[in-house]
């Protein structure tokens, strides 16, 4: 069968057609490449074996209830802090010194929910003293000791729910704050849900800092019942201005996804924190009935303590005019930014479809000149055109936080279109967009939020992960990317994952944290009770059903390592003390069976362990910390009879120890010879 | 009817079968926190999702908008469109069957007004979706923005690109009008032969206008 031309001409065509329009389809439907990084990323990146990062890099644990310690620009993870979780792989919340750490009103907490690390500043820089972090689900705030990287000091928040807008500093660490992300009934009780106009109220909390050990409740301001989101203290002219951003100014209370999403405008809540201070001092506070718990762990000793405190000084802004503004703020807004300037707020409006931010200047202004918009529950609201100094228009979708370079520029995460916008202070135009992996949620440049920024790199911490790293089941690490931002564009440099969900980060250069390192604690000034200084001083004690072993650990052994005359029904303590007075050397101790975690000793610090055992029997212990050479012969064993039996107390000290005690050698802090004998040991 | 238009139309009714098992159409979604995409496929009975959660995962999405859900069940033209398709089917093989041309004709143009009347319908349920959006219920709301994906091509849809093109049972319904009017070609290129031999004078009047459909 023969085709005419004609029709053979049309079949071609027809052919043609489809497979240009199969083809379009396979590109149209294409991934598309995730943006690639920079040709010389890599040696940016780099750091050499022996060599340190640049910057210490503290990223909230998000859900983990800790801070993770990462280095930049390598990515390169260094630490966990523990703060409001439980730890069982340092025993922190286990052994009986951590214990009262986590005590609240509502009992002993096992987690919190971490989002904002906050450097303490001097002078609006930060200075590598203190870092703080708050814990969100039960309202509290933490201080860890940049020297040990320890928590030291945890402090809740009464008359409180959801302490999101925390613990943001002033430039000066006088105060951080606390505001309420859910607004309660105030003081908590039994409502119904339906009387939130009436009943909810929300507090910001101005908590004194700058002495460790001391933290405690300045002043809290009743505030009306919004949902209080983020803050950051003025700076310069602002100084002595704390902003708020608030949502939920429709004080819906179900289905606030959508209820919460009707005003066009909500506020900026600007609190005059001076003013406040002299209210307060005038005796306008009342005191008011709160409870709440201080912990704070003793440097002498280790042993961490609970005051339960019963009282705080509540300020009802209507009786000190001039103490809080609200300042109509597009839409929903998340972040408040301060510039490094300190004339510029910026907010992140999640659902505005422009960047709004206010004129410090022209607040005062405003306020001067009374521009007000009537008020909401007694609180000036000011007009928005009396205070914005500009908006940035077309910044991308969902913006949330912004950081900056300290250069004149300022750097928007966009949630919903994924990237990193930058523009420019004072135009308003946008200059530069980076796209990110994904959903971006706060961004990160070292002292970005301070007086002086150090404007080299950015961190995107991205809410989604998907496929950016080997995949491992539904649950996957969180994404953290690393951006060049030293010059007019912007480069893509690194990716690495994160641990837990961070949300905020704090980083600073390492120098000002890098040489203030404790090595070790030194033994003759730990002050623990039960602590032993030498290896002879070990030994058990009953007192009624309470055994107590003092035990000394040094490698390679326990002292004592024989235990005998515990029985059932006792309850055990093992005061465990690291006597080695060497960098690194860290000695652990786990008892079999017992419904307890570890004990991680660093060098000169004395841990406890409580131990109920429940059945006869013989039960071995050992280091978990691979500490020397006879790692697998640091051990011994505890003897535990039945109860009422005849087997007397009994803890021996170890053959090296009995050898070196009778050569008049105890291992004491600073003695050469100890020192000596456990080099050759290694 | 030309034994080859008979073939063709035959062949172009076997091919509509197709529809029954192929995708007419897909729209796909991609955006940044979607490098895996979310997709739709238009069936002729039904609306599914390009994976078995997708189209809950875009109706979840497009709760944020006030977009209706896009559901198969509220769309009554995925309920007719088989027997529409069965009756095209069973008339194409009557054609090929019977060979009468001015049924061929019939056939083909009834086929190309319900392709039509189908790309209309289409673009009428986009815009609707896309339009006809709960203000009350809508989270984003952008003055102005609204959300028609486009019947063939990309476009951005806030995050999204939105990028809509025929699937394989579509092509295949396209191949098979093809098909139907390639028939209809040889069909009158033969009745004008037939005319001119009958005629038995000079032709030229009858041989001068290009074919309507023919592709050079």
């Amino acid at each position: 069968m023969t085709i005419p031309k004609r029709f053979r001409t049309l079949l071609l065509g027809t052919a043609a057609a489809v497979a240009a329009g199969v083809g379009f389809y396979a590109c149209s439907t294409t991934t598309g490449g995730a943006s690639l990084a920079d040709g010389d990323a890599a040696s940016k990146v780099y750091v050499a074996p022996g060599k340190y990062d640049q910057y210490y890099a503290f990223l909230s644990g998000g859900y983990n209830g800790q801070i993770g310690v990462y280095g930049l620009p390598s990515g390169r993870l260094l630490k966990f802090v523990s703060v409001f979780s439980q730890n069982p792989e340092t025993g922190w919340g286990y052994n009986e010194e951590t214990k009262p750490m986590l005590q609240t009103t509502y009992g002993s907490i096992p987690w919190d929910d971490t989002h904002h690390p906050e450097l303490s500043q001097t002078d609006g820089v930060p200075d590598g003293r203190w870092l703080f972090i708050n814990g969100n689900n039960t309202p509290r705030v933490a201080r860890v000791d940049l020297t040990t990287f320890e928590t030291t000091e945890i402090l809740q928040i009464p008359n409180s729910a959801g302490g999101h807008a925390s613990p943001f500093t002033t430039p000066d660490t006088k105060y951080i704050v606390s505001a309420t992300r859910f607004s309660v009934p105030m003081p908590n009780a039994d409502v119904p849900i339906n009387s939130y106009k009436k009943n909810f109220k929300g507090t910001v909390s101005f908590i004194r800092a700058d002495q460790p050990g001391k933290m405690d409740i300045a002043f809290q301001i009743m505030m009306p019942g919004y949902n209080y989101d983020l803050g950051h203290a003025g700076k310069g002219p602002s100084d002595g201005w704390f902003f708020f951003t608030t949502y939920n100014t429709e004080q819906a209370y179900e289905k606030l996804e959508l209820n919460a999403s009707q005003n066009d405008k909500d506020f900026m809540a600007a609190v005059n924190y001076r003013a406040a201070e002299q209210c307060v001092a005038q005796g306008k506070a009342r005191a008011t009935p709160s409870d709440y718990f201080h912990n704070v762990l003793d440097e002498k000793t280790g042993q961490a303590h609970s005051e339960r405190k019963t009282s705080v000084l509540m300020l009802d802004p209507t009786t000190c005019p001039g103490v809080v503004y609200f300042l109509p703020t597009p839409k929903s807004p998340h972040g408040v930014d301060i510039d490094p300037s300190g004339e510029y707020m910026v907010a992140g409006g999640k659902l505005a479809t422009v960047i709004p931010v206010h004129s410090f200047s022209k607040m005062l202004k405003a306020i001067a000149d009374k521009q007000f918009d009537g008020d909401e529950y007694g609180i000036p609201v000011l007009k928005y055109g009396a205070t914005i100094a500009g908006e940035v228009q077309k910044p991308g979708l969902g913006p949330l936080h912004t950081e900056f370079d300290g250069k004149g520029n300022a750097y928007t995460s966009m949630f919903i279109s994924s990237e990193i916008v930058k523009w420019k202070l004072g135009t308003w135009e946008v200059l530069d967009r980076m796209p990110v992996f994904y959903s971006v949620g706060h961004l990160m440049i070292p002292g970005g939020d301070s007086r002086k920024p150090w404007g080299q790199y950015a961190l995107s911490l991205n809410k989604i992960t998907k496929d950016r790293y080997l995949p491992t089941g539904p649950e996957l690490s969180q994404s953290a990317q690393l951006i060049d931002i030293s010059g007019d564009k912007m480069k893509m440099l690194l990716d690495f994952p994160t641990i837990g969900e961070p949300h905020y980060a704090q980083a600073i250069p390492a120098d000002l944290i890098r040489n203030k390192q404790l090595k070790f604690y030194k033994l003759a000034d730990n002050k623990h009770e039960s602590m032993v200084k030498a290896e002879s001083e070990g030994g058990i004690t009953r007192s009624g059903k309470r055994v107590d072993i003092k035990m000394a650990a040094i490698r390679s052994h326990f002292a004592p390592d024989n235990i005998e005359g515990v029985q059932v029904g006792d309850t055990v303590y093992f005061h465990v003390t690291n006597i080695e007075q060497d960098w690194d050397i860290v000695h652990g101790f786990a008892v079999l069976g017992a419904e307890n975690s570890e004990l991680i000793m660093a060098p000169g610090a004395t841990r406890t362990l409580k131990w109920i055992p429940k059945s006869t029997g013989v039960y071995p212990f050992y280091c978990t910390d691979f500490c020397s050479a006879l790692h697998q012969e640091m051990q011994g064993y505890v003897r535990v009879s039945a109860a009422g039996s005849s087997v007397p107390l009994m803890a021996n000290i170890s053959r090296k120890a009995a050898a070196q005690m009778s050569k008049g050698n105890d291992a004491t802090a600073d003695s050469p010879t100890t020192r000596k004998a456990t080099g050759k040991e290694r | 009817m030309t034994r080859l238009s008979r073939l063709l139309v035959g062949a172009a009714a076997l091919l509509l079968l197709l529809v029954y098992v192929l995708p007419l159409w897909h729209v796909r979604l991609m955006a940044p926190q979607y490098p895996e995409g979310l997709g739709m496929a238009i069936h002729i009975n039904t609306v599914k999702g390009a994976t078995e959660n997708d189209l809950n995962n875009i109706n979840g999405l497009n709760h944020y908008i006030g977009m209706q859900r896009i559901e198969a069940d509220a769309i009554p033209e995925l309920k007719i469109m088989p027997w529409i398709v069965g009756a095209l089917i069973a008339g194409g093989l009557l054609v090929a069957a019977l060979g009468k041309r001015r049924l061929l004709y019939c056939w083909s143009g009834g086929f190309a007004l319900l392709g039509i009347a189908g790309l209309v319908d289409f673009w009428r349920w986009e815009y609707d979706y896309g339009h006809n959006l709960d203000m009350e219920q809508a989270i984003l709301k952008i003055p102005g923005m609204s959300y028609q994906p486009p019947l063939i091509g990309s476009k951005q849809l806030l995050n999204f690109t939105a990028t809509s093109w025929p699937a394989a049972g579509g092509m295949a319904t396209m191949l098979a009008f093809v098909l139907g009017a390639v028939a209809v070609v040889l069909s009158v290129r033969a009745r004008r032969a037939e005319r001119a031999e009958r005629r038995s004078a000079v032709v030229l009047e009858s041989a001068g206008p290009a074919l309507p459909l023919a592709v050079r």
